[in-house]
């Protein structure tokens, strides 16, 4: 694997992250709970999808094969997306939908504050940008999260369902492989295992004053990063996603 | 050949409205980062260079297209638009002009203290927040407890 090789995978992760998330979280629109919700949803989707033009459009650049954003976001199949699993599994209800971007929000302002001293420039340069917007999503997921956690005895049971069911996805995140460890030796991006420290203390204060337990397990679900094996919903999703150009090859407006 | 002074440029843009707050214009939303005239062998090219104030505002292409017709339209026809990421676009490039004009049309203008100075219709102070996010990427839900108007705050970022 050469150094671009390893770049463009890398990029591929961070987009197809965005990417999946920001699609799921879009299929919110028009039915949340109440329409302050919906904007919000709609608001956090439209921000991860415009990270996906960034980080999509340098991994095009980068592999040099005249791809675009939207080459990579519609035309490849599910074998090769590079996101985690956490953000393909389905929405489930409005709580889960939240837990699962808290989740997310604190991996990926743990994530951007290291890149934005990425000895590449375009990387600090997105992350710079991407790192303000999550700033944002971060502090109302985690005050949601709270929110319904030390809620009523209802919505604290459907918190903990939801944090038992997505937490043995957390680990995927800080998984390591050459890639990474090229990555690292680079400077362009940080070892993701050395990331969990932080994660750990921010979740833990958030779920612990929204009364919730975090499972003892460590155990994780992965694949998704590797490219190895995605759950069977991401293909559902993607059918979706991508009906347009798979109807309509090429087709522009 | 002479071209018009990067400053009269400014004075257009000055003029160009954002689309979707059509009271402040782009120059005073601080997206414009730079213009200047290159030098090439057939001629100076105009070179605007711009910053998205959020990454996935839709209104970044419109945004183009708006600095594009209205230079087109005052005769200039070599004209590049770049985009720039960093430093990453903030609330403290609004211009002082463009707050006033924000608060005037109803909007609350971002203030350092992360919540509205007031309201922007009756000058109440007792406010509350409905939403961290309107019906821009820009902007946040406000609702004042004197009025009971609900309003939108620019978000400071």
């Amino acid at each position: 694997m050469t150094d671009q090789d390893a770049l463009f995978q890398f990029l591929l992760r961070m987009g197809d992250n965005t990417l999946v998330l920001g699609h799921r979280v879009s299929e919110w629109c028009g039915v949340s709970p109440v329409l302050e919700e919906d904007i919000a949803l709609a608001n956090t989707a439209l921000d991860m999808i415009g990270q996906t033009q960034f980080w999509l459009g340098l991994a095009g650049e980068v592999e040099g094969k005249g791809r675009s954003a939207d080459d990579l976001a519609f035309l490849r199949d599910v074998w090769d997306f590079r996101n985690v699993l956490l953000v393909e599994l389905p929405n489930g209800d409005f709580g889960q939908t939240l837990m699962r971007q808290f989740l997310f929000d604190a991996w990926a302002s743990t994530m951007l504050g290291r890149l934005m001293y990425s000895s590449d420039k375009r990387v600090a340069d997105i992350a710079e940008k991407a790192s303000k917007e999550v700033a944002y999503h971060v502090e109302r997921s985690a005050d949601t999260v709270v929110g319904l956690g030390d809620g009523t005895p209802e919505s604290h049971a459907k918190m903990q369902a939801a944090l038992d069911l997505l937490y043995p996805y957390v680990g995927e995140l800080f998984e390591s492989d050459a890639v990474d460890a090229a990555m690292v030796s680079a400077g362009i991006a940080p070892d993701p295992a050395s990331l969990r420290d932080d994660y750990d203390t921010l979740i833990k204060r958030v779920l612990s004053e929204a009364t919730l337990n975090v499972p003892a397990s460590k155990f994780t679900h992965k694949g998704g990063r590797t490219g190895y094996m995605h759950t069977e919903h991401l293909g559902h999703m993607l059918t979706q996603m991508q009906w347009l150009q798979r109807a309509y090859p090429g087709a522009t407006w | 050949m002479t071209h018009p002074s990067t400053d009269t440029i400014w004075d257009w843009l000055d003029q160009v409205p954002d689309p979707e707050i059509p009271v402040i214009s782009l120059v005073d939303l601080g997206i414009i980062r730079d213009v200047e005239w290159v030098k090439s062998e057939d001629g100076d090219e105009l070179k605007i260079t711009v910053t998205p104030t959020y990454s996935g505002c839709p209104a970044t292409r419109i945004i183009n297209q708006d600095i594009e017709t209205a230079l087109r339209k005052r005769g200039i026809d070599r004209l590049s638009l770049h985009r720039q990421l960093s430093p990453a676009w903030t609330t403290d490039w609004l211009s002082e002009k463009g707050a006033a004009k924000l608060e005037k049309f109803g909007i609350a203008p971002p203030s350092p203290k992360g919540q509205p100075e007031r309201c922007p219709n009756c000058g109440g102070h007792d406010l509350e927040k409905t939403s961290q996010f309107g019906s821009t990427p820009c902007k946040a839900l406000w609702r004042c407890k004197s009025c009971l108007e609900p309003f939108d705050y620019f978000k400071c970022i």
